[in-house]
């Protein structure tokens, strides 16, 4: 009696399991197979969408590639992300280090006081700072995006980092400075090397945020070779009103999928200093 | 340098004499990049997004000219900026209402082992790990208004398409089209780009219950259900908030998803205060109302981060 119960246990929590991971997944699926399609296959009302009425072709990926500005865009957008990451380490290592060590009553006020200005929103900060970008003469420019991304970058990364550094032992840096390393030889040579998967989760959240933004891309920047992909895709891989579909999904696949991968991986961490390390 | 105020460097160690050796000046030294361009990135922006609410700035006569509150009263009248406002909120709540109760679900399934958890763990975050603007193209394609697979399924049951059909006669359902269905879709796409999030915040919160508590439970006799509703829900409540309230902060201030779907249409039916602070105050270049419609739910979003911070605080308690 019980071993039936536990087997339709377990088959329902497969089944359940299978939904949700079928709702997730399923706009993912659908863009490979309208990556793979033949036009003629795509747009016949009367085809199963599903399957493969044709044979499978190429030929989407080659209009993406050869006809389109997608690598530009993908080009762009690694370039920027490389540049937010760079500028978010090198303002938000030092500062959370300070924060964690050194800063203990005002510390903790300052850090959450870092980690709430995350969340004002973009959309109230977009018109001023469209505004600024044009005052700095960088409409239409890559530039203005490194220069704004680290508003959501430098914030989050601080308060994470903060929360890294203090799990790291006092007595490491202190045994370091009495052999003869001063404060910031003892930060550099000691503390970073141990915060090494710290500091990698930083690198990968900076990107993937980066990478994630739509709104500052899209008021920003409107000429078609200075997009990223999260714009650039949307926006220009329609003909006037008619949609490439093929292309399209092909493009809105080929991003999404190897920064998903990474994404995965970290977030857990992600989601511990998201909710300011109220879940251990 | 007094002992007391280098209470954190560590007493005891060998006092040096540099200014970079100088605990107090060195941490502010090394904090001082980071606050520079909090101010002049966020808190400067602000300011000016507060001053453009009060001005009548626009981007062809972008000069600051402070005449009162009268964009505010401007906003109010406006029927779009009313449904704008109706929808922002309907969309948030619905949304989260739903996202809750199925993320309760699906953590609840992933605490338990089974084979398969590592690729089953990435299909469902999937929504949140891809990019927005680019998962939601994918539902622009399944939602369109002739290809659809889903009216294509309707069709193929004889729902749709014939004389008398269940749906209508129609060919198909038109799901952006329509202002119902198409708000029905928005709610859809942020319910599926927010369950993953919610779902990993739930989960994090359940493996936080003392297992002695629910080994305790087990053994008094308690059933599956009573212990889910007189422990675990209790107990993780505060963590269930923090995800609701994330969730809230998220739809709010969403705008790719409506941009993307349906750009506010049919005739402003899913209109939020995001794409519509986007269409007035950028593509119409109204910097002003822009900004007063941009700030108005600023107090609201506050009053959920102070929640937020509150419910963080005695979720670490337990």
């Amino acid at each position: 009696m019980t071993g039936i119960r536990k087997l339709a246990g377990r088959g329902g929590l497969y089944a359940v399991i299978a939904t949700f991971a079928f709702f997730g997944a399923f706009p993912f699926y659908w863009m490979v197979i309208a990556t793979f399609k033949t036009d003629h296959d795509l747009f016949s009302p009367l085809n199963n969408p599903f399957l493969f009425n044709e044979p499978p072709t190429l030929d989407h990926l080659k209009v993406l590639f050869f006809d389109t500005h997608y690598v530009t865009y993908l080009v762009n957008t690694f370039w920027v992300g490389t540049a937010v990451v760079f500028i978010t380490l090198v303002v938000a290592v030092p500062a959370a280090y300070s924060l964690a060590r050194w800063a203990r009553g005002w510390g903790e006020a300052l850090g959450i006081g870092i980690f709430l200005t995350y969340l004002v929103p973009p959309t109230i900060l977009f018109i001023p700072l469209s505004r600024f970008a044009g005052a700095l003469g960088l409409q239409e420019s890559l530039w203005s995006l490194i220069l704004i991304y680290p508003t959501f970058t430098i914030p989050f990364c601080t308060w994470l980092l903060m929360g890294f550094f203090k799990t790291i032992p006092k007595d490491i840096e202190e045994q370091a400075m009495i052999d003869g390393l001063s404060r910031l030889g003892a930060m550099a040579r000691v503390v970073l090397p141990l915060s090494v998967s710290g500091l990698l989760t930083i690198v990968v959240f900076a990107f993937t945020l980066t990478m994630h933004e739509f709104l500052y891309a899209l008021t920003f920047i409107s000429v078609s070779l200075k997009k990223t992909v999260s714009i650039g895709v949307p926006t220009e891989l329609v003909r006037g009103d008619v949609f490439q579909w093929g292309p399209l999904m092909a493009g809105a696949l080929i991003a999404s999928i190897p920064v998903a991968v990474v994404y995965t991986f970290f977030l857990d961490r992600f989601i511990a200093g998201f909710t300011m390390g109220a879940i251990k | 340098m007094t002992p007391g105020t280098n209470a954190g460097a560590g007493e005891g160690t060998p006092v040096k004499t540099g200014i970079m050796d100088r605990a107090e000046s060195l941490a502010k030294v090394m904090i001082a990049p980071a606050i520079a361009y909090i101010v002049a990135m966020i808190g400067f922006p602000f300011v000016m997004a507060i001053l453009y609410s009060l001005s009548d700035a626009t981007t062809g006569d972008p000069t600051l000219r402070i005449t009162g509150f009268q964009n505010y009263a401007a906003i109010l009248k406006s029927p779009v900026f009313r449904l704008a406002l109706k929808n922002t909120f309907i969309f948030a709540l619905v949304s989260q209402v739903v996202v809750i109760i199925l993320s309760r679900i699906l953590a609840a399934c992933l605490m338990k082992p089974f084979r398969g958890k590592w690729i089953a763990r990435f299909l469902v975050m999937l929504p949140w790990t891809a990019p927005i603007a680019l998962g939601t193209i994918g539902w622009l394609w399944m939602l369109d208004s002739i290809f659809s697979p889903i009216d294509w399924i309707f069709r193929s049951a004889g729902l749709l398409g014939t004389p008398g059909a269940l749906l209508g006669p129609e060919t198909n359902i038109y799901w952006l089209g329509r202002p119902g269905l198409a708000m029905a879709s928005v709610i859809g796409v942020h319910v599926w780009r927010l369950l993953p999030l919610a779902t990993v915040i739930q989960l994090a919160g359940l493996s936080s219950i003392p297992q002695d508590l629910i080994e305790a439970a087990e053994i008094d006799g308690a059933a599956g259900w009573r212990r889910t509703v007189e422990i675990t829900i209790p107990l993780t409540l505060p963590i269930i908030g923090i995800a609701f309230l994330f969730g809230l902060i998220f739809t709010f201030n969403d705008m790719a998803v409506v941009y993307v779907l349906t750009r506010g249409g049919p005739v402003h039916s899913t209109q939020v205060l995001s794409t519509w602070t986007f269409f007035k105050g950028i593509e119409g270049g109204d910097l002003a109302q822009g900004a007063a419609i941009s700030l108005f739910l600023f107090p609201v979003l506050a009053g959920v981060a102070t929640l937020m911070l509150r419910l963080a605080r005695r979720a670490e308690v337990v």
